[in-house]
């Protein structure tokens, strides 16, 4: 089966997502496409799924034009995707995810799930996937959870599997047995499009690269002769260093001291188990592990955000195991959070409002419970042009930035006034490459003036580019820990600890 | 800093001037929903059988009877005075995220509150008397809706269904109260209170004119509380935090702001001005309490915070609104013959079209700017 | 290799867990339970037995009178009480907290019906036949909030919806007969679902601004018309009444039968349609397709299922049962309509459906219990305790909030309940 976008443009108000891009799908190969986070790639993905409608351009299959007017009809054609966000309902077990849509029924509607369960194990046996079909989704890993997206895909006979941003979530060794998943998919005939914007996995996996800028189509690339350099200038548009420029390892005192700490999450299940760590000042320290291990309730344990249920967070030797939020602000502690969006501003506010979101109390913005807004705003503006946060004013809604500008802001926000230390969660999740490098840096200047730095990352590369000293999570404990000063970090390693692999 | 960023950051500060949209959902969505509800109102009565000729005699009334002389607009303003103060309270609450249905109950119980400090404490001067009964009406109501807002931090119970129920036995607990000795009126078998005193009652205005003119200094009461509830609310920071609390619960919780807190302090807030839309009643108009003299107000005072989009500014304009309707109706009841519920349905005609803005624009396609949402990947 | 901490690890370390902390607040609240019922019930009762009337005279197979000497029965309450309350709070029994409390409350709510009747006698089996047919309006309400919210609509406008059921049930119902007003108030009833879904889907107002306004309306337009129509033309208000069907041989059953098979058709309606939601929802791939939209819509739409059709779908059926519940105000009791009939039952629907977490049978659970809160007070009112009749009349509304409060942080509601969803 081939599959052809031909001149597909896809617009959002102004915005031009997909610039007349052409791309042929084949058979038995895997097409790599390329892209920094914002250059059209999902957008692209989502036409082809039926799930946007393109606004000029067609779809081929087979050399025969088709019109999808939805999700089911892209289905129905043979065309199956694995989007970067699972699409599965936490609540329902797996064979009632895999058939949803295409269920097995009898009569008056009734809902064969003995029959799901069978077609399940089929699937299971034929690709080698172990999954079990009557398991909660809630109650299942990151890694399985992608099989069981790769199950709803084949059981929908899907001819063109697409695949985006599949390893975000994966260890390395996960990472490997997924793309022993994907050859053997391929061999059997498939079509997949293998979406991301990390080039070492793409010149693994792929038989063929297109790379995407800006939603335009900007060059073609064969693994066996493209190299590194050459495939990330052409998705930056320019050239890009891999190196990462900062001061010589000082360390001063401790600064964060934790101890035996415990932290429980709703369920009373436990997240945080028994850590220890240290942080100095003038390091940075890289929390590395899978989503879901604990470093969400970890950080949300040191900034007073949830109950802590044993052990001592000692900061600058105060003892804050118990402390508010904004006690711990005061003392000096930035938090950039994980979801900016969702905790780290208010859309419908004004820049300025978002820029004193947590500081409006202190001396600089009122006095006697009056905010002094004409100070604030002028502030806000300063700091603004300070962080290249690229806006038309300052009170401007702040959903109306892009998801770089807003990250900016918030990183603007948290390191504008006089801080010892900083927690910064994903702080670089799902933005562009400039945007990446500037936070980056500020992340490492906040580090050469002597604050201490916790850094919590699910992509293991910028953990190892940035940290001093690298930690890694399992199941609520540290369970390697490695020092960048002393020896070079090594991938494979961390990913083992990741995976929980450690004597 | 150099001269290129401090420029800038001048440059950063310059106000947007108000764009198309804005103005379109400030003014010309209300002004078609008034427009469309009128006309929903007489298909209404239409169906209902009545006459052309008298439709447009109660239309006619609906304008005399709410700014046509100078006892319609006192009567007015009179209607709009308890449900602008219920509906600050309202909108309030809509800010911090909070849907108080509960100003009913609320304003129940402190116009019954002001009713036994107004009945009490014979002798008292009325500089004291009076702010006495008015605070207590506030308190009371404030103290009620709290349960509500404790219920909502300490367990999480939404505060829809708990302030419904907190209505439901506010009637109930009225007519107890109303059978107590020390309240029921001597010599009356019916649940009906003993007077206002004359030091809590709050003065008419416009007696000097005509002594049957109701308008009373609830107005200056009401309009202070407006001024109030705007500074509160943009320029202190108890007012951004519960802004923040209502426009992203999460980000107020990740800022440092306590929630269950503010959620507390937002309901006991909402409550006090029901309770003092409450004590208007019982001390400006009513001189007593009866079972059920809130009269709905508490629910129509939904409808004005919704209609004035959570603006102290903009209730004030509504809530006028209301009043004019209310005394129109009246008249229109008087003249025509039409049933006053009629304007219940142009009420709630009036704020569907307010709530769905969308549904407006394609009622009315001319008059709008073609819509360009800038959507996101 | 580290797993997670299993329960037994985590008491060894004595760690304060929401669960034990519970465990103890329940203790807490049994203790004080038990004092009431010893101080208040056993030392204030007049002595003498309580007498509960289980059959009439004339029934074929007589039940004998329950009679409970009240001033021990309070005692043994009250001891059993303190018991579970300490056990509560001293091991912190994690594992049987709720059930000490559902028990607990149970039979605090016995030796207050025992202390009450204590001296005289009234019939218990009415009381649980009251029980059933006040159930019926809000157990209708809310199999139309779980229907509506488990594809993510909230459904304030239950109340509505039932009082416009009710209102068309009278109008229809004085032109055509009952069967007639039936269906119309079924029909208006789906319509005004229909209303619901436009303007939440389609228009995307704030789902519960759009559920008070439906409210607002119907109250409006009902009152409007029963007082410029109703006055003049008496006829238009005047419907005939379903009277009660007994099942053969089942209806003579002691207790039972009166309680569950002398009633109309309502009553058996209701039950009939908590067992067709549930086979809906939970048996059949429309019900599954249904939970998706309100689980993870996006999901749902990824796999070709119409999102916005389903929502449509499902609250306007849930209007319909709503206005099916509504009709029972006018055509199952007085046949006449009168403004704001509804009193506030439909939002206590929506509260059983959270209290029943959601299950067509977890909202008929609740609606029981509130029933049964609701006919107790009638009863009690008769019997002439000392607590005023105004606060007897509370107690449905108190139950609410407390079971509202109680059970809301363990009951889990659709995941994208309340959220529109705004396809590109």
């Amino acid at each position: 089966m081939e599959v052809e976008l031909r001149n597909i443009t896809k617009r959002f108000g102004e915005v031009v997502a997909n610039d007349d891009v052409n791309l042929t799908i084949r058979a038995g190969e895997v097409l790599g496409l390329l892209g920094e986070n914002g250059a059209g790639k999902s957008t692209l993905m989502n036409v082809l799924s039926g799930l946007y409608t393109a606004d000029e351009g067609e779809i081929l299959i087979n050399g025969k034009p088709v019109d999808f007017k939805g999700p089911g009809d892209s289905i129905s054609a043979g065309i199956g995707m694995v989007h970067q966000h699972f699409m599965l309902i936490p609540v329902f077990t797996v064979a009632e995810n895999v058939i949803l849509g295409v269920e097995p029924t009898g009569k008056i509607d009734y809902l064969d799930l003995k029959k799901a369960r069978l077609q399940v194990r089929e699937i299971n046996q034929k690709y080698g996937l172990e999954v079990d079909p009557d398991e909660l989704i809630e109650n299942l890993p990151v890694g399985i959870q992608q099989r069981v997206e790769i199950i709803k895909v084949l059981f929908r006979s899907a001819d063109v599997i697409i695949f985006d941003e599949p390893t975000a979530v994966l260890t390395p060794q996960e990472v490997t047995e997924f793309f022993e998943i994907v050859k053997s998919l391929r061999d059997t005939g498939k079509a997949i499009v293998f979406i991301t914007h990390k080039l070492h996995e793409i010149l693994d996996i792929s038989d063929r690269i297109s790379v995407l800028r800006r939603g335009q189509i900007v060059g073609e690339g064969d693994p066996q002769t493209t190299t590194q350099t050459e495939l990330a200038e052409m998705m930056v548009g320019r050239p890009v260093s891999f190196n990462v420029d900062k001061e010589p390892y000082a360390p001063a005192d401790v600064l964060l001291d934790i101890e035996d700490l415990t932290v429980l999450r709703e369920n009373d299940d436990v997240a945080v188990d028994g850590i220890n760590l240290k942080v100095h000042s003038g390091e940075i320290v890289g929390v590395a592990g899978v989503q879901g291990n604990g470093q969400s309730s970890l950080i949300e344990a040191l900034t007073g955000l949830t109950r802590v249920a044993g052990g001592t967070v000692k900061f600058n030797g105060q003892n804050i195991t118990h402390a508010s939020t904004r006690a711990r602000h005061r003392m000096g502690i930035a938090h950039i959070p994980e979801d900016r969006q969702r905790m780290g501003m208010i859309a419908d506010f004004s820049i300025a409002e978002n820029m004193v979101l947590d500081t409006y109390y202190d001396d600089r913005f009122s006095k006697h419970r009056v905010i002094n807004w004409p100070k604030a705003y002028k502030n806000s503006a300063r700091v603004a042009a300070d962080y290249d946060v690229r806006m038309t004013s300052v009170h401007d809604a702040a959903g109306n930035l892009s998801g770089g500008n807003q990250q900016k802001m918030v990183v603007a926000r948290e390191l504008s006034r006089e801080t010892m230390f900083l927690i910064a969660a994903q702080p670089t999740r799902g933005l562009d490459v400039g945007s990446i490098e500037y936070i980056h840096s500020r992340i490492i200047n906040a580090r050469d003036e002597g604050d201490g730095v916790l850094f919590v990352s699910s992509e293991l590369d910028e953990i190892m580019a940035l940290s001093d000293r690298v930690v890694v999570m399992f199941e609520g404990r540290i369970v390697a820990e490695f020092d960048a000063t002393t020896h070079p970090l090594d991938k494979n390693t961390i990913g083992l600890a990741m995976a929980g692999a450690v004597a | 800093m150099n001269e290129q960023t401090e420029s800038l950051s001048e440059k950063l500060l310059q106000r947007a001037a108000p764009g198309r949209v804005d103005f379109e959902d400030m003014v010309v969505v209300p002004v078609f929903a008034v427009i469309v509800a009128l006309i929903l109102g007489a298909v209404a009565m239409l169906a209902t059988n009545v006459d052309l000729a008298t439709i447009g005699r109660s239309y006619v009334a609906l304008v005399v009877g709410s700014v046509g002389s100078v006892n319609a607009i006192s009567e007015t303003l009179t209607a709009a005075t308890p449900l602008v103060l219920a509906s600050l309270g309202m909108a309030v609450g809509f800010r911090a995220g909070l849907f108080n249905i509960g100003a009913e109950g609320q304003l129940l119980i402190g116009g019954m509150a002001a009713v036994i400090v107004g009945f009490s404490f014979a002798g008292m001067p009325t500089y004291v008397h009076l702010p006495l009964a008015l605070i207590a009406g506030a308190v009371a109501g404030g103290l009620y809706a709290g349960i509500a807002g404790w219920l909502r931090a300490a367990t999480g119970a939404h505060e829809v269904i708990s302030t419904i129920m907190l209505n439901l036995m506010s009637y109930r607990l009225v007519d107890y109260i109303l059978r107590l000795p020390v309240v029921q009126r001597e010599g009356r078998a019916d649940p009906i209170s003993r007077s206002v005193l004359d030091s809590a009652e709050l003065p008419r205005l416009l007696e000097w004119i005509d002594p049957n003119l109701r308008l009373h200094s609830g107005l200056f009461v009401m309009l202070v509380a407006v001024f109030l509830v705007y500074w509160l609310l943009f320029k202190t920071t108890f007012g951004f935090e519960f802004r923040a609390s209502g426009a992203n619960p999460e980000a107020a919780r990740y800022a440092g702001m306590r929630s269950g807190l503010i959620i507390v302090i937002v309901m006991v807030f909402a409550g006090a001005m029901a309770g003092l839309a409450g004590a208007n009643q019982t001390l400006g108009v009513l001189g007593r309490a009866t079972p059920g003299f809130s009269a709905g107000i508490g629910f129509d005072a939904i409808a004005v915070a919704l209609l004035g989009r959570s603006h102290p500014v903009g209730v004030l304009m509504a809530g006028l609104l209301f009043g004019a309707l209310e005394a129109g109706g009246r008249q229109m009841q008087v003249d025509a013959g039409v049933s006053i519920d009629l304007i219940a349905i142009i009420q709630a005609l009036i704020i569907v079209f307010i709530a769905a803005p969308l549904l407006v624009r394609k009622i009315f396609p001319w008059g709008f700017q073609k819509e360009t949402r800038a959507g996101k990947e | 290799m580290a797993k997670t901490m299993n329960p037994i690890d985590a008491q060894a370390r004595k760690l304060d867990t929401a669960k034990v902390r519970q465990a103890r607040n329940t203790g807490v609240i049994l203790i004080c339970l038990s004092v009431l019922v010893a101080y208040v019930f056993a030392f204030g009762t007049s002595g003498g037995d309580a007498v509960f009337r289980l059959s009439r005279p004339n029934d074929p197979w007589a039940a004998p009178n329950l009679v409970v000497p009240a001033m021990a029965f309070s005692y043994i309450a009250a001891a059993v009480l303190a018991f579970l309350g300490a056990r509560q709070f001293m091991r912190g029994g994690v594992k049987w907290t709720g059930l000490s409390m559902g028990f607990g409350l149970l039979l605090a709510v016995a030796a207050f019906l025992v202390w009450a009747t204590a001296g005289k006698s009234f019939s218990l089996t009415g009381m649980l036949q009251a029980t059933v047919v006040r159930a019926v309006p809000i157990a209708l309400g809310g199999l139309a909030g779980v229907l509506s919210e488990r594809v993510a609509v909230v459904n304030i406008a239950i109340e509505g919806m039932l009082l416009a059921g009710a209102f068309t049930g009278a109008l229809v119902g004085s032109l055509l007969g009952g069967f007639g007003g039936l269906a119309a108030a079924v029909a208006v009833g789906g319509l005004f679902g229909f209303i619901l879904a436009a303007l939440v889907v389609t228009y995307r107002v704030d789902q519960i601004i759009a559920g008070v306004v439906i409210n607002l309306f119907v109250l409006g337009v009902t009152s409007y018309v029963s007082s410029q129509v109703y006055q003049e033309f008496r006829f238009l208000n005047n419907a005939p009444v379903f009277r009660p069907v007994r099942i053969p041989f089942l209806s003579d059953l002691p207790v039972i039968g009166p309680v569950f098979f002398q009633q109309n058709i309502f009553v058996y309606g209701a039950f009939i349609m908590v067992c067709v939601a549930t086979y809906y929802l939970f048996y059949t791939r429309s019900g599954l397709r249904a939970r998706a939209v309100g689980e993870h819509p996006q999901a749902a739409d990824t796999l070709g299922i119409n999102v916005y059709r389903t929502r449509y779908i499902n609250v306007t059926v849930a209007g319909m049962v709503a206005g099916f519940g509504g009709a029972w105000f006018t055509l199952g009791s007085v046949g006449r309509f009168d403004e704001g009939m509804t009193n506030g039952l439909g939002y206590i629907g929506l509260a059983a459906m959270i209290v029943g977490r959601w299950h067509p049978f977890g909202a008929l659970m609740a609606a029981l219990v509130f029933g049964f809160a609701d006919s107790m007070q009638q009863k009690l009112a008769l019997l002439q305790t000392p607590i005023p009749s105004e606060f007897l009349a509370m107690a449905p509304y108190i139950a609410t909030i407390i079971l509202v409060a109680g059970l809301v942080g363990r009951a889990r509601p659709p995941a994208a309940d309340g959220q529109a969803y705004i396809k590109e």
